[in-house]
């Protein structure tokens, strides 16, 4: 773009759809501290701030729980898929066994297979577990990921043969081999496959709308969308927009602060899809 | 994986140990696939010939699914909707987000905080977004028709007509995704050479010409991933019509995921259910290998 009026465009346009990203967000949070009958106005000026929708929303439904069950059923399966998947990537890249390169195509074989296939039968098995309204059901699908299991072992492979035969010399085992050598050095792809698979937990909604009936364990995706749908609401834009400001306030703030590391990660587990 | 002094280690011995631990290490995973993957996928076979309601034993229903699938018009209209969602979510979402990545390849200035703006949609729960779209769809109050009135522009009935529901779901699931492709193509873009744009330059070629002719040939196998992730992001739309439209009006936003979710949770139609989603996975696996086929002949 030598031409400078092109430059000045650009630079405009890009602004503009920057304001047709930010202000929705920053309209969704002050709209949940007007009084209800301002909230449709477009503008972020009100006549009063309160939080009553806020009292409201803490009086309806258990969402505080919601937050906290999100919370744990990420971090389970999100330390689950680490520690799980790093065993198997490694097992994978380093080490010769019978049935390598069968599982491998396996685990391939379960990328390509559409989720849609699986859904009923799997909420079928849950109920013949009797695993319904458990936090199992919650995180035990999730706690290991092909797609993990492919990004540490393509990470792997990249390591120095060196590293572990002077280590097997030093009389480690493979697990601490694994864990005290590799792990230190793999950072980069321990925080993609962190916060790439934490993502998707934290925002899932489809299966725990399948697998949870009881309120105390509900996730904060599958309360709010309820919540949004059922009328508990009564129709209330406020109570509504609150559940949701509360949803996004913790995922802004920490993509705020740790905004490279996201884009990165998403970047790199996108392209390697 | 004891402590074994290297020197009592024969070569013999060392392979051994090495599958051993090979076997132990990947164990977890051969739980996890037969538990999650595989049974599911034979339980599948079985559920489709079956009715079930969840209470009760399975009942045998020999083909009675699938003549029930060919016959039923609402299926055929939830995949007509799903592919209605994805021929205009894709090419927008492709085209946006190239024409966004190609300006942020260019010296502007701010381009970190572009960058971080249009990725935030990304990281932000669906759920949220789609309640706060909600209310800026809203035909009487929504924020999109009194920008409208501002410019003369009469009210358009986003999620209450059955032509605009799903066109208005697919601009908002642009909104949503665009800054993840955004990432994606400037990622490729940054693979292009400085020096042949600057050789393009040299012989005078302008914006378009080294868009056309630099910029697109380079990124082609970005093109082919952004296709197929949207493609499948299409395919598994479900939470944007629950919580906007419940599949209305008319069932114009009845997605092939959203009718799955119906009959097994509203109806309690366990086999029926089971052999949407295989008829569904099918034509997700058809449509992804017809995209690569397409695309591959093309470069």
């Amino acid at each position: 773009m030598t031409n400078r009026w092109g430059k000045w465009i650009a630079i405009v346009g890009m602004g503009l759809v920057a304001f047709s990203f930010l202000y929705p967000f920053l309209w969704m949070f002050v709209a949940t501290i007007k009084p209800e009958k301002e909230i449709t106005e477009v503008g972020l000026l009100a006549s009063q701030y309160s939080l009553d929708n806020y009292r409201v929303l803490l009086d309806r439904i258990p969402i505080l729980r919601a937050l906290l069950n999100s919370f744990i059923v990420a971090v389970t399966s999100t330390v689950s898929v680490l520690i799980f998947c790093s065993l198997a990537g490694y097992a994978l890249a380093r080490l010769r066994f019978p049935g390598r390169g069968l599982i491998h195509n396996l685990i391939l074989f379960t990328m390509v297979m559409p989720f849609q296939l699986t859904l009923i039968p799997l909420y079928v098995m849950m109920v013949k577990f009797g695993w319904v309204d458990t936090y199992a059901a919650l995180i035990l699908p999730y706690s290991m990921s092909a797609f993990a299991i492919l990004l540490f072992r393509q990470f792997f492979l990249q390591m120095p043969q060196d590293l572990i035969d002077a280590a097997r010399i030093d009389g480690l085992g493979e697990l601490s081999i694994l864990f005290r050598i590799f792990w230190p050095l793999s950072k980069p792809i321990l925080i993609t496959v962190g916060i790439v698979h934490f993502m998707g937990i934290w925002n899932e909604a489809l299966w725990p709308l399948i697998v949870i009936r009881d309120e105390m364990l509900m996730t904060m995706p599958q309360m709010v969308a309820l919540f949004a749908v059922a009328g508990q609401a009564e129709g209330q834009f406020g109570v509504q927009l609150s559940a949701a400001a509360l949803m996004t306030l913790p995922v802004v703030i920490v993509f705020v602060f740790l905004q490279r590391y996201f884009i990165e990660s998403m970047a790199t587990s996108g392209l390697k899809e | 994986m004891k402590y074994v002094d290297p020197a009592t280690r024969s070569v013999g011995g060392l392979a051994k140990q090495e599958a051993h631990a090979g076997r132990v290490l990947i164990a977890p995973y051969i739980i996890f696939f037969l538990i999650f993957s595989a049974y599911p996928l034979i339980f599948s076979l079985i559920l489709v010939f079956h009715h079930w309601s969840i209470v009760g034993p399975l009942e045998w229903a020999g083909l009675d699914n699938f003549a029930e699938l060919i016959s039923d018009e609402l299926f055929w209209k939830s995949i007509v909707n799903t592919l209605f969602f994805i021929a205009i979510h894709v090419p927008l979402q492709v085209v946006v987000a190239l024409l966004l990545a190609a300006i942020l390849n260019e010296k502007i200035p701010a381009r970190s905080f572009f960058r971080a703006t249009f990725f935030l949609p990304v990281v932000v729960s669906g759920v949220a977004v789609t309640v706060l779209w909600k209310q800026l769809f809203s035909t009487d109050a929504g924020l999109f028709n009194q920008v409208l009135a501002w410019f003369d522009i009469a009210r358009v009935p986003w999620l209450s007509s059955p032509e605009w529901a799903m066109p208005s779901i697919a601009i908002m699931a642009t909104w949503k995704n665009v800054g993840l492709y955004v990432i994606l193509f400037l990622a490729g873009l940054q693979n292009v050479p400085r020096s042949q744009y600057e050789a393009a330059e040299m012989d005078g070629a302008g914006w378009w010409a080294k868009f056309r002719h630099i910029t697109v040939p380079a990124i082609n196998p970005v093109v082919v991933i952004v296709l197929i992730l949207s493609t499948l992001g299409g395919f598994s739309l479900f939470i944007e019509p629950y919580v906007l439209t419940n599949g209305g009006p008319m069932n114009s936003t009845l997605s092939g995921v959203l009718y799955i979710f119906k009959q097994a949770f509203g109806f309690f139609r366990m086999g029926y259910a089971a052999t949407i989603g295989l008829a569904l996975a099918v034509i997700v696996l058809t449509v992804v290998l017809i995209q690569r086929k397409f695309v591959e002949r093309e470069d």
